[in-house]
């Protein structure tokens, strides 16, 4: 009798490079939020099953009243995730160069390689959460000045793509679409743009679509496109089943690198048929 | 005699003479994931213990949240 099918556990290749940003090698091209959970054991139950060993985390006030309050690093591993601090909430680059030095500090005393590192975030207003392009950029240079990694939240504009690029950024990480919205990609060819700017000469240079994300065929989307990762946390967090979404998603991200790499075959308007011509009984349309 | 700092954008009275790690301990964050920022300045953990508050001081005490 025929045994059934058994679903593949992990998802890896073995022709594929790892991904590598910042001096860092991740095995997972996933880098997943770890924010907006109903709970931290949610948290930590989708990030597994997510496949990411990379997850971003916020820098925020301790509460001086009920400090008693459980602290997410109980709930993450860090001898398996590498933490990306960001800057999340800064609207000013002076913050988010603040916000980046303390992220520093607490990443410094945990011992976490991801101390060197940030994601900038330099945000323009509330309802949007789109990037302050003219402050995204100032920070930059004043953090890779400082000395910092820094992976950089962006639009999809690819001229400002490129001026962050120029300006020392480890990584660029245009949006797919606002943060949160779920929109997914939304101009695929300013992406394309970005990507033929940003790894002209240097193909290696790491591209990470970050935020928009909606669902697991956003992530295939983006990896179809060639980008080097994406980075998500609402799509995950909020699905109606948080876990077999982050299921879906390190499937999707294995589907679309695997796509990209496999070279699709061209769009015709018309079609060509599978089956041969020759020996057909029926008679010629 | 106290003194009073801003901490986390509140008012707080401390004694005078107290350190940022003093201040820290009161507040039973000692042992937790912290950095803390004096007058928009990083202060690294050792050297908590040499940093006096001034009347007027502005600290920041943060830690690591969820976030994307």
């Amino acid at each position: 009798m025929p045994q059934p099918p058994t679903v593949p556990s992990t998802f890896t290749s073995s022709t594929d490079e790892p991904l590598r940003v910042g001096g860092m090698t991740l095995a997972s091209r996933l880098v997943v939020g770890t924010g907006k959970y109903a709970s931290h054991a949610e948290m930590a139950a989708c990030l597994e099953a997510s496949g990411t060993d990379c997850v971003t985390v916020a820098v925020r006030r301790e509460r001086l009243i009920n400090a008693a309050g459980e602290n997410i690093l109980n709930h993450i591993d860090l001898s398996r995730y590498l933490l990306l601090p960001n800057t999340a909430g800064c609207y000013t680059a002076d913050d988010a160069v603040r916000v980046a030095r303390l992220g520093r500090e607490l990443l410094r005393e945990l011992g976490n390689p991801g101390a060197e590192w940030v994601k900038l975030e330099v945000l323009g207003d509330t309802r949007t959460l789109l990037p302050d392009p003219v402050g995204t950029l100032e920070a930059t240079q004043r953090l890779v000045a400082e000395g910092f990694t820094v992976l950089v939240y962006t639009s999809d504009d690819p001229v400002v793509a490129k001026r962050l690029k120029d300006l020392g950024a480890a990584s660029v990480m245009p949006a797919g679409s606002p943060i949160g919205s779920g929109q997914g990609i939304l101009n695929a060819n300013n992406l394309r743009i970005c990507m033929e700017y940003l790894k002209e000469g240097d193909p290696d240079y790491p591209v990470i679509v970050d935020a928009g994300v909606g669902t697991a065929s956003d992530v295939a989307a983006a990896m179809e496109l060639g980008v080097d990762g994406v980075l998500l946390n609402t799509a995950i967090a909020h699905a109606a089943h948080p876990l077999r979404m982050a299921e879906a998603m390190r499937a999707a991200c294995f589907a679309g690198r695997q796509a990209w790499l496999a070279g699709r075959i061209p769009k015709k308007l018309y079609a060509t048929a599978s089956s041969p011509d020759e020996g057909r009984i029926a008679r010629p349309a | 005699m106290e003194i009073t700092v801003i901490v986390n954008g509140q008012s707080r009275e401390v004694p005078a003479g107290s350190t940022a790690a003093d201040l820290v301990t009161a507040l039973g964050f000692a042992g937790r994931p912290l950095a803390v920022e004096v007058n928009e300045a990083v202060v690294p953990r050792l050297r908590l213990a040499d940093c006096r508050l001034k009347p007027g001081d502005r600290l920041e005490l943060v830690t690591l949240v969820g976030g994307g």
